[in-house]
């Protein structure tokens, strides 16, 4: 007797099985290490953190080993495991402006205070595949700076030639502890957006340069390196810090706005991402400021200033699996839209035939 | 490294009581989307992370658990969850209708009349009945609070005014105690009818779109339709190949390429339980002989 569907299991275990194997590979070369992973494929270490939302080094080097290296499933994997983690507290909010700099560029300041510091970065290599692998030499190092580096926009708040800084009073919104609602404030607009996937954002925050809800950008400061992470002790009475992490901050300077009451000034959009992750630190930056167009009365007339269309498509755990699951089963619903159809044609097959016989009799 | 370490049915009890909240809420305004806090699982969305987390939830250590898939204990999907709650949960499991306490389904509602006292978890993936309608949230749940469903009546209208009936298989909607339009999950509307004043409590989790709804027990259940074109059910005019049903909801399985084919029973439970007392009789003639 045919019996498809049943060997369920079986076929799961030895999937389970062969996926373990073709993971780990040719057993005759190195199994890669945890450490290598962290050291030598940090940015991928880095995204997965970021848009996994939990900072681990540790736990994102091994998603992105047992995801085979595919980002998303990494990602996931982080998402599922930080999903069981009880929420003890939240830590006050981190201060970049004092943040210990590895890299600051400013797109609108030739100078500035504390000065552009290039840092690690891709900008100006030329994108030539380097066959040998020579041991490279050690960085040049220099005295850290002893000037405190202000934030750009900062310096243009002082001159009032910026809006000012959105003040947080109010508790942050959190969507990973209470359902997205619409309108949605702008806490968790920013909160969806971190954890956005960096391609979707990307290409949102791409359509907006190309006249698909333009705000004429400016990147104002591009800042890397390491902030401490405080929280407030009840039982203390004062905040004892937790310990450092490496966030990408991006602030945008966009189109000026004015009114016969208000003076014309710059409006801001913001990104703020986990590790160092300089793209989609930008892209959302853009996507923020896009979606701000409500909140500024700009005409909504494009995707990327849809607050509906990019938060709820832009979570890439939520779409591969959506997307993904059409690998599942369907034969029920299959089934009753082949009835349907047989009946459909059916009927169709009928009246045609009745009309062919009405046309004979008629001839 | 922080090593994993889980909790009873996986999810934190902080979570749990979350997601017990909304059930409850749900239980009170039957047909109504409460929106909660869905978690990350260990599965991926579309694959029943809102039916797992609302198992997760009401379960308790001595429920016995059946999971189906297309009406079947043994397709993968529904073997990884019974698995994934064996092992989180360490519950007794089941493939038999009668015997569970909690049934966690994707797309069927079992053949055996369920009781009193079983729950009956759906797999949601789009839990919005008018959301290919109008595919912005901020209307639909207007239009839910105003009960302005026109727009539904309107589809059905236009589909008999174009095909001569309702072309609407499965996720047929359903109207909820007289207020509520509700998606029932993507069954073939040969289950609808099983949903009206059924005794068991009927909860449905959509994870990735973070809302909660149910059916209480007892509870009127209307599926739309319109005096003049009466709600049909729909079933393939033919028998189970295998135990010989006439009344079940049947699978299609082709057997060469040649167009041959045969019709078994979606629910696998019915099927073997139909055929049990044949096997016995098989198994005393073997015996015999």
């Amino acid at each position: 007797m045919y019996v498809a569907v049943k060997g369920g299991e079986r076929a799961i275990e030895n999937a389970h099985r062969l996926l373990a194997d073709e993971r780990r590979g040719d057993r005759s070369v190195p199994e890669l290490s945890l450490q290598q992973i962290s050291e030598q494929l940090a940015l991928a270490v880095d995204r997965v953190m970021s848009e996994g939302s939990l900072y681990d080094r540790e736990l994102a080097a091994l998603a992105v080993k047992q995801a085979r290296g595919d980002l998303i499933e990494a990602i996931f994997l982080l998402r599922a495991f930080r999903a069981t983690l009880p929420r003890l507290g939240t830590s006050e909010p981190v201060d970049t402006g004092v943040m210990r700099i590895r890299r600051r560029i400013s797109a609108t300041f030739k100078d500035l205070p504390g000065g552009q510091v290039l840092g690690p970065t891709f900008d100006y290599t030329h994108r030539l595949l380097e066959m040998a692998d020579n041991e490279p030499a050690e960085p040049a190092t220099s005295e850290a700076p002893a000037e405190p580096m202000p934030r750009v926009t900062d310096l243009l708040a002082a001159d009032d030639l910026i809006e000012a800084a959105p003040s947080g009073e109010a508790p942050p919104g959190d969507l990973t502890r209470e359902p997205l609602t619409f309108p949605a404030g702008r806490d968790v607009r920013l909160q969806n957006l971190t954890r956005g996937d960096e391609g979707f954002l990307l290409a949102l925050g791409y359509s907006t340069q190309r006249g698909f809800g333009r705000t004429h950008p400016f990147a104002a400061e591009i800042r890397l390196g390491e902030v401490e992470v405080e929280f407030f002790a009840e039982d203390l009475g004062f905040a004892v810090p937790l310990g450092r992490i490496t966030v990408t901050e991006c602030q945008m300077v966009n189109q000026f706005k004015g009114s016969a009451t208000n003076p014309p000034r710059f409006t801001r959009g913001y990104g703020l991402v986990f590790g160092h992750c300089e793209r989609k630190a930008m892209s959302m930056a853009l996507v923020d400021r896009a979606l701000r167009a409500r909140e500024l009365d700009e005409e909504i007339k494009a995707p990327a200033q849809d607050e509906e269309f990019v938060l709820s498509h832009s979570d890439n755990v939520q779409a591969t699996g959506f997307v993904e699951h059409l690998k599942l089963p369907h034969y029920v619903d299959f089934q009753a839209e082949l009835g349907l159809v047989r009946r459909m044609r059916a009927e169709f097959d009928c009246e045609r035939k009745s009309d062919l016989a009405l046309r004979e009799a008629a001839e | 490294m922080n090593a994993p370490a889980y909790n009873f049915a996986y999810l934190d009890e902080q979570t749990k009581r979350m997601i017990r909240r909304a059930i409850l809420k749900a239980i009170a305004i039957p047909g109504y989307q409460v929106p909660f806090a869905s978690r990350e699982m260990p599965m991926p969305y579309g694959w029943g992370t809102g039916g797992v987390q609302v198992t997760a939830a009401i379960l308790g250590p001595d429920d016995i658990l059946k999971v189906i898939d297309q009406g079947s204990d043994d397709t993968t999907n529904a073997v990884s969850i019974r698995k994934f709650f064996a092992k989180t949960a360490g519950v007794r499991t089941t493939t038999r209708t009668s015997e569970a306490s909690v049934i966690q389904t994707r797309h069927r509602i079992p053949e055996k009349a369920l009781r009193e006292g079983q729950i009956l978890v759906f797999q949601v993936p789009i839990p919005e009945p008018l959301r290919f309608l109008e595919p912005r949230e901020t209307e639909t749940r207007r239009m839910h609070a105003l009960a302005d469903y026109g727009v539904m009546h309107v589809k059905l209208y236009e589909d008999i005014a174009r095909h001569g009936h309702i072309a609407t298989t499965y996720a047929y909607p359903v109207r909820v105690d007289g207020r509520y339009v509700m998606d029932p999950s993507p069954t073939p509307k040969f289950d609808n009818p099983k949903m009206h004043d059924c005794p068991a409590l009927q909860l449905f989790g959509a994870g990735r779109e973070k809302r909660i709804y149910a059916v209480p027990p007892h509870t009127r259940v209307v599926s739309l339709d319109f005096e003049d074109h009466p709600f049909e059910r729909y079933r393939h005019d033919g028998t189970c190949a295998l135990c010989g049903a006439a009344d079940s909801f049947l699978d299609e399985v082709i057997t060469d390429d040649r167009g041959g084919r045969m019709f078994v029973c979606s629910d696998t439970d019915y099927c073997e339980e139909r055929r049990a007392p044949a096997a016995r009789a098989d198994a005393r003639e073997d015996a015999r002989g």
